[in-house]
């Protein structure tokens, strides 16, 4: 070797005082739905460059995430689908919503712009039912008279993966269709009668953007970062509205969460007369118990963060920050439940 | 093959020491002889070394086995046989079939294979027999470039670039000309969506040429010139030359290649995952989007909750195994009944 003992040492030396002073900054691991996985990668880049910790998020699926916590390989695990109070009380875990967003159909029909396209609830559940074959049907003629649609088959795109946004997309479809309820159920993976399957949000996006006269559901960031073509909706009350903060929020105010045990309530088909029907919130699930105390705490102090600070983050990628008396809720349920 | 003697020590005399005692020397014989017991134990050893990595290789394929077919223990007591050849996959209701997944699988593996064999069989010839020599190597090169490429890379193209070509050029011809066909005009029915088993089957069919088209032309190249150069003398073209010459003297190892490459198609994962469309729906035409067992292992395993779910996907890794041993088995046979032909056996 060419360095002398001496240098040896002294090199070693440095590099260990530099993975010393490294050690300070925790990296905490997060994993599950890939509806929140942009406004999460957003809030972890804000926060690291205010406080240095590192928060490390992998968008697998909400299914994946739920697997994740159980076996205790991540710090937290994020799912658009609530765990049950046995499954919770089983592993010792606890679950808090942690944003609040909006699941949008998507079309890519040509001639028909974003926000265009009116659907009911009934018509969006036989669309994925595979009962409306074409564009040209007359249950969408009805909703859309002043709209020209093609006389072609209509594409359906689904999640191929365990997904809380087909979770929650299933739930309201079977709220709205009792043939859904019955044939189909929901559940974090369907058995959908038609339609090709796409990885993640992602891929549903990829997919109805390649294949024309297509029909998928996404979150409604991924339609507007990727420019697609949303449609209008009518919620309970019976009115026809564009998907929008304002909507999210409005479904979001009428539900009841002090009622929910560990905040399991799902908001689709909500009342409110401007509620968007589709809309939707992630939890974040932890152990009561942390295995790793340390990283336990930087993952709340996280929280703690977006919830109070959080705000234009989540704004700017059209996501609803969650109410402030919700935020209260979590935090009393942080200090009774959780032991750190 | 007898290895040389040492040489044996010149001086034979007895040795004698202070006192005038005789010294035992260990003269040329006995040098040969420990030499000779040395070698003896090495090659003891290196055989062994030798026996010890093919057994492990040996146990690591029947370990695989075994445990693929412990973990899907679950999943065949639940279904029997009805899982081979049911369709319905209900995670919900816990109700698994494995005839889609199967049939995506040997469907887009065989389709791949129509396509790429005989390009790479083109290939390796155009490279030995018809390249002026300046373009063999650029031409070796690229082909070679295209087996370095990453699969998920050609998932990207093949979503990205092919599907919506075949979309809008290629499907609805395919539909109109070839679905109308009377026995065979089912496989060609479906709607242009771009993305179903003829994508797949056409990106891995790009996939594999490079590793079939390399063992073809290693292959081709050990065809003794002489031979090659009588039939020439005797009046043969080029194309009487390939086949009545070539192709019967590399038979075997041109067959071996070409399980080579079915061997990747079978599973292959993230390409197929992007272009076959993971629909859980049977259909036997080629432009319908289906799944392959290993799309279905990739897109469901990390969110299988349940036992049985889990079961499932592990049962169908099994049954991927036994496919390719299938294969395999197949090739086996097919070259043992062609040497048998030409008396080799």
């Amino acid at each position: 070797m060419l360095l002398s003992l001496k240098s040896r040492l002294a090199a070693l030396l440095l590099l260990g005082a530099l993975l010393t002073v490294n050690a300070q900054a925790t990296e905490v691991t997060g994993a599950g739905s890939s509806f929140v996985y942009p406004v999460l990668s957003k809030w972890s880049v804000a926060f690291n460059r205010k406080t240095g910790h590192q928060i490390n998020y992998q968008s697998i699926g909400s299914g994946g995430g739920i697997a994740q916590i159980k076996a205790g390989t991540v710090d937290f695990g994020a799912s658009d689908a609530p765990l049950s109070a046995e499954d919770l009380g089983k592993f010792g875990l606890g679950q808090f919503p942690v944003v609040i967003g909006g699941i949008v159909p998507v079309v890519n029909v040509e001639g028909v712009a974003a926000g265009k396209l009116r659907l009911s609830g009934p018509v969006l559940a036989e669309i994925f039912l595979g009962k409306i074959k074409t564009w040209n049907d007359p249950a969408l003629a009805r909703l859309n008279p002043g709209l020209k649609l093609p006389a072609s088959a209509i594409f359906v795109v689904h999640r191929s993966d365990g997904s809380g946004t087909s979770y929650n997309f299933a739930n309201y479809l079977g709220k709205v269709s009792p043939t859904w309820q019955k044939t189909i159920g929901f559940g974090t993976s369907v058995p959908w009668p038609v339609g090709v399957g796409g990885k993640g949000n992602e891929g549903v996006a990829a997919y109805v953007k390649q294949i024309k006269n297509s029909i998928g559901y996404v979150e409604y960031a991924y339609a507007l970062q990727n420019k697609m073509a949303y449609t209008q909706m009518e919620n309970a009350a019976g009115t026809f509205l564009e998907p929008s903060n304002a909507a999210f929020a409005a479904a979001a105010a009428t539900a009841d969460w002090a009622k929910a045990k560990d905040f399991n309530l799902i908001m689709t088909n909500a009342p409110g007369a401007t509620a968007w029907p589709i809309t939707a919130t992630t939890w974040a699930i932890m152990y009561k118990t942390p295995k790793n105390a340390a990283q336990s705490k930087v993952a709340f102090a996280f929280f703690k963060w977006a919830f109070e600070h959080g705000q234009p983050e989540a704004l700017a990628l059209d996501y609803v920050p969650l109410p402030e008396p919700l935020v209260k809720q979590i935090e009393a349920y942080w200090q009774s439940q959780f032991k750190s | 093959m007898t290895r040389p003697e040492p040489p044996i020590a010149k001086s034979e005399a007895v040795q004698r020491d202070a006192s005038g005692m005789p010294v035992p020397v260990s003269t040329g014989v006995m040098q040969a002889a420990a030499h000779h017991a040395r070698d003896a134990h090495n090659d003891v050893l290196f055989r062994t070394v030798l026996l010890a990595s093919a057994l492990l290789v040996l146990a690591a394929l029947l370990g695989t086995a075994g445990s693929t077919l412990w973990g899907g223990r679950l999943a065949f007591q639940t279904f029997g046989w009805s899982f081979l050849v049911s369709d319905h996959w209900d995670a919900v209701n816990g109700q698994f079939g494995a005839l889609v997944p199967i049939w995506g699988t040997l469907m887009t593996s065989v389709l791949a294979m129509l396509l790429a064999v005989p390009v790479s069989f083109g290939i390796a010839l155009f490279l030995t027999e018809v390249a002026p020599p300046w373009l063999r190597t650029p031409i070796a090169a690229a082909v070679e470039l295209l087996a370095g490429i990453p699969s998920i890379i050609y998932g990207m193209w093949g979503l990205f670039v092919l599907a919506p070509f075949l979309a809008d050029h290629a499907d609805a011809w395919i539909n109109d000309k070839l679905g109308t066909l009377p026995i065979v005009g089912r496989l060609f029915q479906g709607p242009p969506l771009g993305i179903g088993m003829l994508t797949a089957g056409l990106v891995l069919a790009i996939m594999v040429i490079p590793f079939i088209s390399s063992v073809m032309r290693e292959v081709f190249h050990t065809v003794p010139t002489r031979l090659k150069e009588s039939a020439y003398a005797l009046g043969s073209t080029t194309s009487e030359v390939v086949w009545n010459i070539v192709l019967p003297y590399t038979r075997s190892a041109v067959i071996g290649g070409i399980f080579l490459g079915l061997g990747r198609a079978l599973g292959e994962t993230m390409a197929v995952t992007f272009v076959l469309g993971n629909a859980h729906q049977f259909s036997e035409s080629l432009l319908m989007p289906s799944s392959s067992i290993a799309s279905v292992i990739a897109n469901e395993f990390t969110e299988a909750s349940s036992d049985l779910h889990r079961s499932t996907l592990i049962a169908l890794g099994f049954l991927l195994f036994c496919v390719t041993f299938v294969v395999l088995a197949i090739a086996k046979l097919l070259l043992l009944r062609l040497a048998r032909k030409e008396g080799n056996a």
